[in-house]
C-alpha cells in the first residue's frame, strides 16, 4: 500500500515540477521531436589495451527519449555508455575508434569538461560527496565557475529529482544521512544542476529497493521533457517499463535496436528473443 | 569408531580454540600493562618534580637547585613548527602524487625510497642535517634542528597520506569527474576533504613521533641554557634536556628530567586531543 501511496506522491510532485519545466515547450512540438537525434554513433570500436570490448557499433539515440541498453553481464553496455561522456578515459590504455556525434559535433574533438557538462552521469551505487546536501547539488555549478544565485538552482534541481520535499529542511545536513534511494536521487539532482542535455544512467536502481526504483522510473518519465536519457539495466521489466527504445547488446556487438514494445514483443533476432525470455544471461 | 573420532576431533578443536584465545589475550594484556607501567612511572616521578617554576623559569647554573625549562618547552614548539611547515607540505603533496597521479616505475621508486627513509636511524638524519645546514654556516641553529626533524616527518606523512587517499572509494572520483571536474579539482574539492581526517591524524602522529627525537637534535639545534636569540642560533629542546639532565650526576637534575618527560608526553597528548576535537566537529559530513 505504501508503495502505491509513495508512487502517487512522487508522481504528484514530479508532475508539478514538470509543469514548471515544460511551460515554455508547447505540446504540439512533440511529434517533431520524434525523429530528432541527440547522439549518433557510427562504427564504434572500443579497446581496453589489446582487448576489444565494443565492435562496430552503430546507434542513434533519439532526443527527449529514454533509450535502454540491455544485455548479459560483460556485453560491453556499460563500457559503451561510458564512451558517451568519455568516462573511460579515466582508465589507462583505452582506445576509441569510430565516431560519436552529439548534436552533430564530434565528442572526441570536444573539450571533455564541456562534454561532461552537457552529458551528465548517474552511477550504479549512489556516490554523494562527503559534503552537505546543498553543497552536493551546488558542486557542479561551483566547479564550473557559476557565479549567480545558487539557492534557486539547488532548489530547482532537487525538485526535478523529486527530492526537494524530503530534504528542504535539512539542506545543510550531510548527504550520508540520507537513505540509499534518497542518495541516488541526490546524485541525479547533482547531475541535473548543470542542466545537461543528456543523462547517462548506469544501472541506477541496482542497489535500490522496488519502491525507490519506482520513484526513479517515475522521475525519468518526467525528465524526458528536458533531457535525453540512456540507461543501462539488468532488469528487463525496468527496460520495458521505463524506456522508449531498447538496444540489445551481446559480446560487444549491438544485436537489435528498436522501439521498446516492439523489441519485447516481436524481436527480430533469435538471440534477442532468447535473452528477453530468460534463456541465457 | 568414526563417531568417537568425530568427538575427539571436536574436543581437540575446542581446546585449541581456548588455548589460542588465552595466548592472544595474554599478549594483549602484556602490551597494555607495559604501556601503563611506563605511563604510571612517568607520572609518578615527573608529577613529584613538576611545579610552576618548571614552566616559567630558565635552568639554574650548575650547583644551584630549582629553576625550570621554559626555554626548552618553547624550543621544542619552535622546532616542531619548523618541521611542520617544511615537512608536512612536501609529505602531503608526495602522498597525493603516489595515490592519484603516480605511474609505475617512478611511483615504485618513490614508495621504496620513502620506506627506506623511514627506517634510517634518526642519528643519521642528524648527521645529514649537520652536513647540510650546520657545516656551511659553522654553527648550530634552530633551523638545522628543524630541517633534521622535517626530513623525518616527510616519509611518515607520505605513506599515511597515500593510504588514506587510497581508502576513498573510486566512485567518488567518478562522480566528480562526470560533473566536469578536472583531476586536480576532483582531488582538491572531493578526495582530499573526504580523507582530511585521516591525513591530519597521520600528520599529527608524525609530529608526535619527532617531538621525542633526541639524536637528530644533538648536533643540529644543539642546546641552550638561555632563551634562543633567533632561528640561526642554537636552541634548547625537551628531549635533549632530558638526555643532558638524566645523565648528569645531580639528583635535582634527575627530577627535572622526569618532569620534562611528563611535559613532553602531555604536549603530544594535548595536540592529539585537540586535533581529534576539531576533526570530530568537522567530521559530521564524513558519514563515519
Amino acid at each position: 500500500m505504501s508503495d502505491m501511496a509513495s508512487a502517487a506522491q512522487s508522481k504528484e510532485i514530479a508532475s508539478r515540477l514538470a509543469l514548471k519545466v515544460r511551460a515554455n515547450e508547447p505540446a504540439s512540438t512533440a511529434p517533431a521531436k520524434e525523429t530528432a537525434v541527440r547522439f549518433e554513433i557510427s562504427n564504434l570500436d572500443f579497446f581496453y589495451g589489446q582487448k576489444q570490448a565494443v565492435y562496430g557499433l552503430n546507434l542513434k539515440i533519439p532526443k527527449n527519449k529514454v533509450t535502454a541498453l540491455i544485455g548479459p553481464s560483460g556485453c560491453g553496455k556499460s563500457t559503451f555508455l561510458r564512451t558517451l561522456n568519455r568516462m573511460n578515459e579515466m582508465f589507462h590504455n583505452t582506445r576509441v575508434v569510430g565516431q560519436i556525434l552529439l548534436d552533430g559535433q564530434d565528442i572526441l574533438q570536444m573539450d571533455v569538461v564541456k562534454l561532461r557538462r552537457r552529458v551528465g552521469m548517474v552511477f550504479q551505487r549512489p556516490n554523494p560527496f562527503p559534503k552537505s546536501i546543498y553543497d552536493n547539488v551546488a558542486y557542479g555549478l561551483r566547479i564550473n565557475g557559476y557565479k549567480g544565485r545558487l539557492d534557486d538552482l539547488v532548489e530547482h534541481s532537487l525538485r526535478r529529482a523529486a527530492l526537494w520535499e524530503e530534504v528542504k529542511d535539512y539542506l545543510q545536513k550531510s548527504a550520508f544521512a540520507l537513505s540509499g534511494g534518497q542518495q541516488q536521487r541526490l546524485c541525479i539532482a547533482r547531475a541535473l544542476a548543470v542542466d545537461p542535455e543528456v543523462l547517462l544512467l548506469d544501472e541506477p536502481c541496482s542497489a535500490l529497493d522496488p519502491v525507490t526504483t519506482a520513484k526513479i522510473e517515475e522521475l525519468m518519465f518526467h525528465l524526458k521533457d528536458s533531457c535525453t536519457m540512456a540507461i543501462v539495466t539488468h532488469n528487463m521489466q525496468q527496460a520495458a517499463r521505463a524506456s522508449d527504445y531498447t538496444a540489445f547488446m551481446l559480446d560487444g556487438k549491438l544485436i537489435e535496436h528498436s522501439e521498446t514494445p516492439r523489441l519485447f514483443t516481436t524481436p527480430t533476432d533469435a538471440r534477442t528473443e532468447a535473452y528477453i525470455t530468460g534463456r541465457f544471461g | 569408531m568414526s563417531q568417537m573420532m568425530e568427538d575427539m576431533r571436536l574436543r581437540w578443536r575446542k581446546s585449541l580454540n581456548i588455548v589460542m584465545l588465552t595466548l592472544t589475550g595474554v599478549a594483549a594484556f602484556a602490551v597494555v600493562s607495559v604501556l601503563f607501567l611506563i605511563l604510571g612511572y612517568l607520572i609518578y616521578n615527573g608529577g613529584k618534580s613538576l611545579n610552576w617554576d618548571f614552566f616559567t623559569k630558565l635552568p639554574k647554573p650548575v650547583g644551584e637547585t630549582g629553576g625550570g625549562m621554559a626555554n626548552a618547552i618553547v624550543g621544542s614548539l619552535k622546532l616542531l613548527f619548523l618541521a611542520a611547515i617544511m615537512g608536512l607540505p612536501v609529505g602531503l603533496l608526495a602522498g597525493v602524487y603516489l595515490a592519484e597521479f603516480g605511474g609505475k616505475t617512478f611511483s615504485f621508486v618513490t614508495r621504496y625510497t620513502t620506506d627506506l627513509l623511514n627506517g634510517v636511524p634518526s642519528i643519521v638524519m642528524g648527521i645529514f642535517a649537520y652536513a647540510l645546514v650546520v657545516l656551511p654556516v659553522k654553527h648550530f641553529s634552530t633551523l638545522a634542528g628543524g630541517v633534521a626533524l622535517a626530513i623525518m616527518v616527510i616519509p611518515i606523512t607520505v605513506r599515511s597520506t597515500e593510504e588514506f587517499l587510497r581508502a576513498i572509494p573510486g566512485n567518488m572520483r567518478e562522480g566528480a569527474m562526470a560533473l566536469g571536474a578536472s583531476k586536480w579539482k576532483t582531488i582538491a574539492t572531493v578526495i582530499l576533504p573526504a580523507a582530511s581526517g585521516g591525513i591530519m591524524t597521520g600528520m599529527l602522529l608524525s609530529l608526535a613521533r619527532v617531538a621525542g627525537e633526541t639524536a637528530p637534535l644533538l648536533f643540529t639545534a644543539f642546546s641552550n641554557r638561555y632563551w634562543s636569540s633567533g632561528w640561526e642560533q642554537p636552541i634548547a629542546s625537551l628531549p635533549v634536556m632530558i638526555y643532558t639532565y638524566a645523565i648528569a650526576p645531580y639528583d635535582d637534575w634527575h627530577r627535572q628530567a622526569w618532569a620534562a618527560g611528563l611535559v613532553l608526553l602531555g604536549l603530544v597528548l594535548l595536540a592529539n586531543l585537540g586535533c581529534r576535537l576539531v576533526l570530530n566537529r568537522r567530521g559530521a559530513y564524513r558519514g563515519v
